[in-house]
């Protein structure tokens, strides 16, 4: 047993080495799938970083009465949390904050600094700041729970209705853009995969006669499929080579500029995040789409060649009148049971 | 050794018009152990449609076909691979292994049996040593003559110490010389007590050979004698 499988592997990496050409281009093309793959993981973090800071522009906020105080207002915070837990952020302003922002924010607008200084107090109210994974139904559960709560009194306002056609549209977006992205990919993947296949069975191809004779001495089915599924892995394991260093390498060039179109987002540091992640998606991809071709590509040659040898006497019921077959035969021998060779 | 009763073999779409073709009606023959039998018969006379019946690779429409007494037809995959194995194959295309060296493809079917490492090497070793390709061990198929390719093919056969030898023309590529060659060494293979098929329609061969001669014709067995002449 230990024997055959130690001679498998040893076909298989003889006809690795000996076959260069197809070799290489096996490989070649398994790293152009493991590449798209790994540009759609790529392409996940990207737009999962973008509409995750969109979300995070978009929120609702509550206005207490004047006068609220504030141990009050951090109840109704907890309450809310309570009903709520999907909420990503929830932040306590209180008037003196709400002050100093609206200053720090609009410090080079001498008007509404002005329009400020004749008011002469704080207009500002204290606000509850909440902030959702982007979904406007969920927006409306918690604008409806602040406003028709027992602590509903404390509540002055909640401006869900002014942000809700900006909740939705982005919602929408958002919505879109992973939908696409999976679309996209499940496309990319199966063409991808396609290639792959296709270029194994060219390399399966150039060992079809080669499996005839192989079947001719007697070798078991595990014998002839084996070094083809091992080079599989080899293809998937090189290819998978290839592909990290590749991917660390366009991370850590790519990271500079697209810090300047996303800051916060690092593209060398996600990959290092993720490295693991990745390991396994780029290496488990490529040897299972490398076995899984090997596989199908030699079975559909192993059952084809059992067709092509033994097959043609399935047909043969119906058509018996035209053919001078001794009567004792046809008698005797009609639907006997068939051996099949698997 | 190998008995065909009563086979026929029918091809759905065989000839040329597309119409149902019998390749072989109503075949009854039994080659014994040690026995030196020549098939003759023109292309299309079903020479080879026996050997592959022998081998499992195709299944008679109706009769039945023994290899040492068992019935190839309701025999398990793994017992027509042990079938296999123990039959030497030579074919007029050689059938080799391009990609293996001369070495490999000898120790290609003794590997295929689980055979040892050292039983490997000693027993190609010493094939390739009778069959004059000791030099060529580590050259590939493509590189070698077609003589040699041949003599690969019969060293190939020998290996496993076959006690059946099928050579399907197998001296249908080669020139008089190596032709006369490798029909020597299959006398001396006989001579040694393996059983040797020979499926031919070379005159000269059949008629030197003085050994027992089937005549194919039409798929039907026209002649059997003892120490037959090429007559069609």
């Amino acid at each position: 047993m230990f024997t055959n499988i130690a001679r498998v592997i040893k076909f298989a990496f003889q006809d690795f080495a000996r076959n260069k050409g197809i070799s290489i281009a096996a490989i070649f093309v398994l790293i152009v799938t493991i590449m798209v793959v790994t540009g759609l993981f790529f392409f996940q973090g990207i737009t999962s970083y973008l509409t995750s800071e969109i979300q995070n522009k978009i929120d609702i906020t509550a206005y207490f009465e004047e006068g609220t105080l504030e141990e009050d207002i951090l109840n109704v915070k907890n309450e809310i949390l309570k009903i709520s837990p999907d909420i990503k952020n929830i932040e306590y302003i209180s008037q003196d904050q709400a002050f100093q922002i609206f200053n720090e924010r609009h410090k080079d607008n001498p008007v509404l600094a002005k329009a400020l200084e004749q008011v002469g107090s704080n207009p500002f109210l204290p606000s509850l700041n909440i902030i959702t994974n982007g979904d406007p139904l969920q927006y409306e559960q918690i604008s409806d729970i602040l406003q028709t709560s027992d602590f509903g009194k404390l509540i002055d306002k909640v401006d869900f209705n002014q942000k809700k056609d900006t909740i939705e549209k982005v919602y929408s977006i958002t919505t879109n853009i992973n939908k696409f992205g999976i679309l996209a990919g499940a496309i990319l993947i199966l063409v991808a995969m396609l290639v792959v296949f296709n270029t194994i069975k060219l390399a399966v191809d150039s060992s079809k006669e080669e499996l005839g004779t192989m079947r001719i001495v007697g070798a078991s089915n595990w014998f002839i499929r084996g070094p083809f599924i091992i080079q599989g892995v080899i293809y998937g394991f090189f290819a998978f080579i290839f592909c990290i260093l590749i991917s660390g390498l366009f991370a850590y060039l790519l990271s500079p500029y697209l810090g300047v179109m996303m800051p916060g987002f690092n593209m060398f540091d996600y990959f290092l995040t993720n490295f693991w992640i990745l390991v396994l998606i780029q290496l488990g991809f490529g040897i299972a789409v490398g076995i899984i071709s090997s596989l199908i590509v030699v079975r559909k040659y192993l059952i084809l060649r059992d067709r092509l040898m033994v097959g043609h006497s399935s047909l043969e019921a119906g058509i018996l009148v035209r053919v001078q077959v001794p009567q004792h035969q046809s008698a005797q021998f009609r639907g006997r049971p068939r051996r099949v060779e698997s | 050794m190998i008995k065909f009763d009563k086979v026929t073999k029918i091809y759905p779409t065989h000839s040329s018009n597309g119409s149902p073709t019998a390749v072989l009606q109503d075949i009854s023959l039994e080659i014994k152990e040690g026995e030196f039998v020549s098939i003759i018969g023109k292309s299309g006379a079903g020479k080879t449609t026996l050997t592959r019946l022998v081998l499992g690779l195709e299944e008679p429409t109706y009769g039945e076909v023994y290899f040492r007494n068992k019935n190839i037809r309701i025999a398990k995959p793994s017992e027509i691979q042990n079938i296999r194995r123990s039959i030497g194959g030579i074919y007029q295309d050689y059938k080799l292994l391009p990609a293996k060296t001369v070495y490999e493809n000898v120790a290609y079917v003794l590997e295929v049996k689980g055979s040892s490492h050292g039983e490997i090497k000693k027993e190609v070793q010493k094939v390739l040593e009778l069959i004059g390709l000791r030099e060529k061990g580590n050259n590939f198929p493509k590189e070698l003559s077609g003589g040699e390719q041949q003599r690969l093919a019969i060293a190939r056969a020998l290996v496993i110490h076959p006690k059946i030898i099928i050579a399907d023309e197998p001296t249908g590529n080669l020139d008089p010389y190596n032709t006369y060659e490798v029909i020597s060494l299959l006398e001396k293979i006989n001579k040694a007590g393996t059983t040797v098929i020979l499926l031919t329609h070379n005159r000269e061969i059949i008629n030197k050979l003085q050994k027992r001669v089937v005549t194919l014709v039409g798929g039907k067995i026209i002649r059997d004698e003892a120490e037959g002449k090429f007559i069609i």
